[in-house]
C-alpha cells in the first residue's frame, strides 16, 4: 500500500502535503506510486473535496471514513473542528511481476491480489481513524501555537516527523 | 550552558541545532512533546489575567477614533483565541481517554458548545442564559450576569457605551467562524442601558441585581440559517 496525505486549509489550499509507504506486513514505509500516478495525487485528492463538502453538514463525526474513488485508489476524510480536511489517499501496490509484461491470462490473478484490499472493512476503517487522530493531536499542538494564522501552510520538521510515525504506527 | 565534559560528541550550545536548522528548545521539548490536556484543572490567577487584560485594553486604546472602534480591536484581539479554543476544546471536551469524534454542525449544538464548554473553560462557569432574540431569526443571545473580564474594569462616565466584553465577543465570533457558522457580528452589550424594548420590564431590578450584567448578541449571516433551514427539513 502507497499512501498520500494532505492538510487541506479552508480556502482548499494544501497545508501539508506527505507520501509514505505501509509498515505493516513487511512494508518498509515507502511510497511506491508509479512515476505516472504520482502526480495524478493531488488531481484525484482535491477533486474528492466536492464530496467531502457535500458531506460535511450531513454528520457531526469527524472521521467520514471512505468518501471517495478512482480507479484503485480511495480517500478517506477527517474533519476537524475548524473545518480543516485531513484527506488520505491509498492505492494498492501492484505486485512487480504486473507491470505489463505478464501475458492477459494471468491478469485475473492480479486483479485478486488487487481486489484484496478492502477499504470499509472494519480493522482498515479503525486504523486510518486512528492516524487521524495521532494527526489531529499533532494538528490541534500546531494550531496552538501563537504564530500560527488559519491557512497557512505547516513546514515544522516535528509536525512531519508526527505524521511519519503515526503512519508507521496505524498504516 | 551545557559543560563541554559532559558531552563530548556534542558542541556546547544553549540551543542545539539539527541539521535542518531546527532550533530546539534547551529541554528538549518542543510544542508537539506537550500534552493538550495537562491544564484541564490548573487555573490561571486573576491578578495576572485582569493585569495583562488591562495592558491590553490600554494597547487598543492607542490611537482609537471612538468606543466603537476599541470595542473592534478588543474584538479582534479575541477572535484567534476563538479560532484555536474550537478545536482545542473539541480534542478535550470527550470522555478521557475517548478520542475526539464529534464537532458541531447545527446551530443549537454549537451554541450549546459555546455557553457551556467554551464558558466552563474560560470562566470555570456556564453561561447564564441563551436566548432566541424575538426581533429575527439570525440573532441568538448568550448573556453573563458578572463577565470575569470586567471584574476590575469600571468604565469611566463618558465612556459609558463600552464594554470591554467586546473580548469575549470576539472569541465567541472566533469559534462560530471557525465551526463554519459565519457571523455578521458578535457584540457585547450592558443591558438596561436602553430605554423601552424587551429589557427594560424587568431591567430595573436586574440592574440593581446584576449591574454589570452582559448580553453577547450574535448575529449570523443569512447563509448559515438557509443551511439550517435544509437540515432541518433532511430530518
Amino acid at each position: 500500500m502507497s499512501f498520500y496525505f494532505a492538510i487541506i486549509g479552508t480556502k482548499d489550499n494544501p497545508l501539508f502535503v506527505h507520501e509514505f509507504g505501509t509498515s505493516k506486513q513487511g512494508g518498509d514505509g515507502v511510497a511506491r506510486f508509479r512515476d505516472e500516478a504520482r502526480h495524478m495525487n493531488p488531481f484525484i485528492v482535491h477533486s474528492s473535496l466536492d464530496i467531502l463538502e457535500e458531506l460535511q453538514w450531513g454528520s457531526g463525526s469527524m472521521y467520514l471514513k471512505t468518501i471517495d474513488r478512482f480507479q484503485n485508489s480511495h480517500i478517506s476524510a477527517f474533519l476537524t473542528g475548524g473545518n480543516i480536511k485531513f484527506l488520505l489517499l491509498s492505492t494498492p501496490d501492484l505486485p512487480p511481476i504486473a507491470t505489463g509484461l505478464r501475458p492477459p491470462a494471468s491478469s485475473s490473478r492480479t486483479n485478486a491480489a488487487f481486489s484484496s484490499f478492502n477499504p470499509t472493512a472494519p480493522a482498515t476503517e479503525e486504523a486510518i481513524k486512528n492516524f487521524f487522530l495521532e494527526v489531529y493531536d499533532a494538528w490541534v499542538k500546531t494550531i496552538m501555537n501563537p504564530f500560527y494564522r488559519v491557512d497557512a501552510e505547516v513546514n515544522s520538521p516535528v509536525f512531519r516527523a508526527r505524521v511519519g510515525a503515526a503512519g508507521r504506527k496505524f498504516l | 550552558m551545557a559543560s563541554p565534559a559532559s558531552t563530548p560528541s556534542v558542541p556546547s550550545q544553549a540551543l542545539r541545532i539539527a541539521p535542518s536548522g531546527l532550533r530546539y528548545p534547551t529541554n528538549k521539548k518542543t510544542i508537539y512533546d506537550r500534552n493538550l490536556n495537562r491544564t484541564r484543572n490548573a487555573e490561571l490567577s486573576r491578578a495576572a489575567f485582569a493585569f495583562l487584560f488591562i495592558e491590553m485594553i490600554n494597547y487598543a486604546q492607542r490611537q482609537v477614533k471612538g468606543i466603537t472602534d476599541l470595542e473592534k480591536r478588543l474584538n479582534n484581539q479575541g477572535y484567534p483565541l476563538g479560532l484555536k479554543l474550537l478545536d482545542l476544546l473539541l480534542s478535550r471536551s470527550s470522555t478521557p481517554g475517548q478520542p475526539p469524534t464529534t464537532r458541531p454542525t447545527r446551530l443549537l449544538s454549537l451554541l450549546q458548545f459555546i455557553t457551556t464548554t467554551l464558558w466552563k473553560a474560560l470562566f470555570g462557569r456556564p453561561a447564564d442564559a441563551l436566548e432566541r432574540s424575538a426581533a429575527s431569526p439570525a440573532e441568538y443571545m448568550i448573556s453573563d450576569n458578572e463577565p470575569l473580564v470586567n471584574t476590575f474594569v469600571s468604565v469611566p462616565r463618558e465612556m459609558s457605551q463600552l464594554n470591554c466584553a467586546a473580548y469575549v465577543a470576539g472569541v465567541v465570533e472566533g469559534v462560530c467562524d471557525g465551526a463554519g457558522f459565519r457571523t455578521v457580528s458578535v457584540s457585547a452589550h450592558w443591558t438596561g442601558n436602553e430605554d423601552g424594548g424587551s429589557g427594560a420590564a424587568g431591567g430595573g431590578r436586574e440592574k440593581v441585581m446584576w449591574p454589570g450584567k452582559t448580553v453577547f448578541l450574535i448575529r449570523f449571516a443569512k447563509e448559515v440559517l438557509e443551511r439550517e433551514e435544509m437540515l432541518g427539513k433532511a430530518l
